[in-house]
């Protein structure tokens, strides 16, 4: 296996350069030579020790989601149940008007699909591309399943017309191959017209460029109320005297150990039309009981659930860095005459900005990819990305554009996750 | 941190402002999780202090909640209370059909996780270790990459583990992992992975190589160096490791949406279900309960750190 | 060692020793669920000694083609609509049910002419009548209680939160009868595109004051937290809350969305003898009026209807509750299967798209 290879390939080289006379050892290898390989084992051995894990991680983890990605470009759904159509399709240019043949091929696969009761998968296919097709795949299959006589053109449009329309030929010849790159533009609310050109979706029915934007937004927005939320916090335990801030340094740690979904209902409880915090509202008579506030099923409530459940993750790099920070240089510059506000500045801000950026960075990649908590209390408006996965991955069930999407999302994440690991270095995440 | 004696007013007022500042943050950490403890000795269906709960009135309190969670799903929730109940609990009541799936795949999984982990993480801290770095991007990635992502991946490899080698050719037939114990237990290892490295490298990295060295010119084999020497001094971070994978899978539910079937319902699935469905005061209780488990689990990862920090040396000045 | 040892013996205990008989039931949880495990699968564990895991979803077709086509199929008898039947049978998902091994009904009669009209498909058999109907908070409109679909968009007068479902079915024919709709015409009108705008446009006059839901336990939970002062929701969720509950609930019948639920088998279901014998059991005439008296739904055998008598509570009389009384019925859309099993995928698109856009 390729892994006994690891360790030659790192070779060391001689470090002293050029010697007068080789360094033998005691059996009288060269000295370099002996140590290379005693180097080379010695890598094998601690590849060895993480090899079990790394391929268990594959396993189960890294090819599964290339697996599930893979159907962002490769759907069969078309090509494989009709292939007397794709055959013509190949055969012919792009704009080619369908000719007898043509009318035959998809008069005999439509029949075929019908009987052995797959026409719904050709028509999902289709529909992918061009919404509202699928019926008309139905519907035929279920009036020539029995058979289906020639003249097969005139038939076909008997049973619909809409079977003349170029722009469904076009969408066919695009579905009839495998690969296809249209869930990607699909993603990004492109598609392709008759003559296969790539142009906007109709405005009712773009949203996912609106979602990724509102995703990133939200993420944004949250990262910096962590930061606002999350300094001050991490500041006061970090100039506590140790037996005190670990004290409260359980107050940040508990809610990092709850129940995601315990956090999540007690936010429900707080903040619904009937929860405590209108309750109170309204009996401390801030607002009249007719109008309370709607927190809850909406952008609102994504944002405040979701800046507390991150909140930790900000606080405990910021502390981190912010310990190690030391007094005296804001003291220093007291002394010379800055004042409270320039030291602060000046002096104390800029040497936690290691912290600030490990801590914003990893809020900002775990909210982008949030998907529970919006599901449970964004209402409509504060849906991300994930959950528009989600609903195409149990509910509309369109596995390819929600693999497309997924895609994309991905994509982000790990340009992130790589940056992080630049500035940061993924050894130095610490956990509590 | 006291105001210092030269402070202008204008700073002391800041200095208080900011301390109450502290306050309310805090405050906005901790008290959504405790509003909910009163809120589950509700003797209403509701989710807000009632009139007699404000009163301190007992009638506003009850433990039917709790009890509900016993009771749910059982064949006879109504007969006399005695060891054919408990037994009929045990067996049916769904709350407590999802705990003790919660414990076997957070116990499986955790296994799983901690010696695969372990044994990665005394490879990953040996200065020879090759393509450090990029194997180590690749084994925290889980807890990086989107859940929904992991998920979905999961849910169509479990569903037929075997379409991989049809990639070599080959087209066997097998089972299928989603709907099973293994397959959640695997998900879940792979999950809690990231939080087993993250612990151990970190208590390896206090950890003198020179020890085993010196354990090995005494003679002593690599396995009675490993079980002698290194691991009493890595324990703290291998256990505190394993609650963290525990956890992980204790509070996974995406995951189970996708690839467990009906006999692998966990505690966070029975509650998500109950959440989007009737939200009755019962997932307080279930929530409360979680609460306290998640107390008794932080002060036991305190209390192995503070050991860990303890045998290295590295006690906080 | 040896902790291990017992530890994984007891797990493998735990884990792998239920091979008894076992039969999964996907349904649409809170109280249909409980009625089900009531009527239905007590009394078959009693008889044949077949455990029945009841298992909720928001929508069980979503999960039984998600089951079927990553091939790995849990639960062996889902609880559908009769359009997601269709288009589940026309698809191949779905096992062929002849009706001759239904059982007859107590006097003779076949099943198929004991089942009301379109209550057996190729792969289906229906159990039950629903409606999907408007409910009110009563203590929200104390002078003034709404009456009509009408007064469902009209937040000036009926002032507080509507929900809805998330989902186009049961919403697009709403908007039509409060735009002025009748309701026999609400398919005509929803076939062209000038309808399905119209519709878009009549709700689009409501969103920013909608709460969507997706279960069909969350609107009675929605109205009784008085999160919404009006909600659509499943008639028998809301009969199970007002009478069940006490809760301070009214239903407006007008507008109602009448529906067969269907059981089905899908191919491939793990345990498909057991799920045969359960929807024989569950759908016989006995069962079927039992199921009655714990939710406000028709049976969908015509000599179960005699059998039906009063809720559980010994006092209620469940006629006048259910969606087939005869005054219920005056302004109801009949479900239009056909129509769905076409145009679902096309809406259901269209309307999320609608729903994100906010």
């Amino acid at each position: 296996m390729t892994a006994l290879n690891f360790g030659d390939d790192m070779a060391i080289t001689d470090p002293s350069g050029p010697a007068t006379g080789p360094l033998t050892t005691a059996d009288g290898k060269p000295l370099v030579k002996a140590l290379a390989r005693s180097q080379a084992r010695l890598r094998r051995k601690a590849f060895f020790l993480v090899l079990p894990l790394l391929a268990f991680v594959l396993i189960t983890f890294v090819v599964p989601i290339g697996q599930m990605l893979q159907r962002s470009f490769y759907n069969d759904g078309f090509s494989a149940n009709m292939p007397l159509t794709s055959a013509w399709f190949a055969q012919t240019e792009r704009g080619t008007v369908p000719d007898d043949a043509a009318w035959q091929a998809l008069a005999l696969d439509l029949q075929a699909s019908a009987e052995a009761r797959n026409i719904g998968t050709v028509g999902t296919r289709v529909n992918y591309d061009m919404p509202g097709t699928r019926s008309l795949f139905t519907s035929t299959g279920r009036k020539v399943r029995r058979g289906i006589d020639p003249p097969y053109q005139q038939t076909l449009l008997e049973i619909d017309d809409e079977w003349a329309d170029p722009q469904l030929w076009s969408t066919m010849r695009e579905a009839s191959k495998p690969y296809t790159a249209n869930f990607y533009l699909a993603s990004v609310d492109r598609t392709r017209d008759a003559e296969g050109n790539i142009e906007q979706v109709d405005e009712r029915q773009r949203v996912y460029v609106m979602l990724f934007w509102r995703t990133f937004w939200l993420s944004g927005l949250i990262t910096a109320l962590t930061f606002v939320l999350g300094f001050p916090i991490a500041h006061l335990l970090a100039t506590l005297p140790m037996r005190k801030s670990n004290l409260l340094m359980i107050l940040v740690l508990l809610p990092f150990w709850t129940s995601l979904l315990v956090r999540t209902t007690s936010w429900m409880v707080l903040l619904q039309q009937q929860g405590v915090i209108n309750d109170l509202l309204v009996w401390i008579g801030i607002i009249p009981d007719g109008q309370r506030w709607q927190m809850i099923y909406n952008q609102t409530g994504t944002i405040i659930a979701m800046t507390h459940i991150l909140l930790p993750f900000m606080i405990l790099p910021l502390y981190s860095v912010m310990r190690t920070i030391n007094p005296s240089y804001v003291r220093a510059a007291r002394s010379l005459g800055a004042t409270s506000w320039t030291a602060f500045r000046r002096i104390y801000f800029p040497q936690t900005l290691p912290g600030l950026g490990a801590g914003a960075m990893l809020v900002f990649i775990l909210a982008v990819g949030y998907y529970i908590t919006p599901a449970l209390v964004g209402g409509s408006s504060g849906q991300l990305i994930s959950n528009m996965i989600a609903q195409h991955m149990t509910g509309t069930l369109n596995w390819s554009i929600a693999a497309a999407l997924a895609a994309l999302l991905l994509g982000a994440v790990l340009a992130l996750y790589w940056l992080y690991d630049r500035l940061v270095g993924v050894d130095n995440l610490k956990l509590g | 941190m006291a105001v210092p004696s030269y402070a202008t007013p204008l700073e002391r007022i800041w200095h208080y402002a900011y301390v109450a500042i502290c306050v309310a943050i805090f405050f906005f950490l901790i008290a959504p999780i405790i509003v909910i403890i009163p809120l589950s000795f509700n003797a209403e269906p509701y989710f807000t202090f009632t009139e007699k709960m404000r009163s301190f009135d007992p009638e506003g309190y009850s433990l039917r909640w709790y009890d509900s969670l016993l009771t749910f799903g059982m064949q006879a929730p109504d007969a006399v209370r005695d060891t054919s109940w408990w037994a009929d609990a045990w067996a049916n009541a769904k709350w407590v059909k999802a705990a003790k799936n919660s414990i076997i795949i957070g116990v499986c999984s955790t296994i799983v996780a901690t010696s695969l982990g372990t044994l990665a993480a005394l490879g990953l801290s040996r200065p020879e270790m090759p393509f450090r770095r990029a194997i180590m991007a690749i084994l925290i990635s889980p807890m990086i990459v989107p859940l929904i992502i992991t998920a979905t991946g999961m849910f169509f490899f479990y569903s037929n583990p075997c379409e991989l080698l049809t990639i070599f050719g080959f087209s066997p037939q097998c089972g299928r992992l989603a709907g099973t114990y293994v397959g959640v237990i695997l998900a879940h290892a792979t999950l809690g992975i990231p939080f087993v490295i993250i612990t151990v490298t970190a208590t390896l990295v206090g950890f003198d190589q020179s020890l085993n060295r010196a354990a090995a010119s005494l003679g002593a084999n690599p396995r009675v160096t490993f079980f002698r020497v290194t691991m009493p001094l890595i324990l703290p971070g291998v256990v505190s490791g394993a609650l963290f994978a525990f956890v992980t899978s204790f509070d996974e539910v995406v995951a189970v949406l996708f690839i467990a079937g009906p006999d692998q319902q966990t505690i966070p699935r029975q509650m998500w279900n109950g959440i989007r469905e009737q939200i009755s005061p019962a997932i307080l209780a279930v929530a409360t309960l979680l609460v306290i488990f998640s107390i008794a689990l932080l002060t036991t990862v305190e209390l192995l750190r503070r050991r860990s920090e303890r045998i290295r040396g590295l006690s906080p000045q | 060692m040896k902790t291990t040892l017992i530890m994984s013996t007891a797990l493998a205990g735990i884990a792998f020793g239920a091979a008894a008989q076992e039969v999964n039931v996907v349904s649409w949880g809170g109280a249909y669920e409980t009625s089900q495990v009531e009527a239905y699968n007590k009394p078959f564990t009693e008889e044949t000694g077949i455990k029945v895991t009841m298992i909720a979803a928001d929508n069980p077709a979503t999960p039984l083609r998600a089951q079927v086509e990553a091939r790995n199929v849990s639960g062996d008898v889902f609880d559908v609509e009769v359009s997601d039947a269709i288009r589940l049978c026309d698809e191949g998902a779905l096992v062929e049910i002849d009706p001759a091994m239904l059982p007859a009904a107590p006097d003779g009669t076949p099943a198929i002419d004991d089942f009301v009209e379109g209550a057996l498909l190729d792969c289906a058999v229906a159990n039950i009548v629903w409606g999907t109907v408007i409910s009110y908070n009563t203590t929200k409109f104390e002078d003034n209680p709404p009456t009509s679909a009408v007064d469902f968009f009209d937040t000036e007068t009926f002032p507080g939160k509507r929900g809805l479902p998330k989902n186009p079915k049961r919403t697009l024919y709403l908007a039509l009868i409060a735009d002025g709709v009748a309701a026999a015409d609400v398919y005509d009108v929803l076939d062209t595109d000038e309808g399905v705008q119209r519709a878009f446009d009549k709700l689009d006059t409501i969103k920013n004051d909608v709460v969507w839901w997706e279960a069909g336990a969350q609107p009675v939970q929605l109205l009784a937290d008085g999160e919404v002062s009006m909600t659509t929701a499943y008639n028998g969720r809301i009969f199970d809350a007002m009478v069940g509950e006490n809760q301070p609930f009214e239903v407006i019948w007008d507008g109602q969305y009448m529906d067969l639920d269907m059981f089905v088998i899908p191919v491939d279901a793990p345990n498909p003898e057991e799920a045969m014998e359960y929807l024989k059991f569950a759908t016989d005439t006995q069962r079927l009026a039992d199921q009655a008296q714990y939710i406000s739904y028709g049976p969908a055998r015509k000599s179960s209807a005699e059998l039906v008598g009063m809720y559980k509570d010994g006092t209620t009389e469940m006629a006048p509750h259910m969606p087939t009384a005869p005054a219920n019925l005056e302004s109801a859309v009949l479900d239009n299967p056909e129509f769905w099993a076409d145009h679902s995928a096309q809406l259901t698109e269209r309307f999320n798209s609608w729903l994100a856009n906010s």
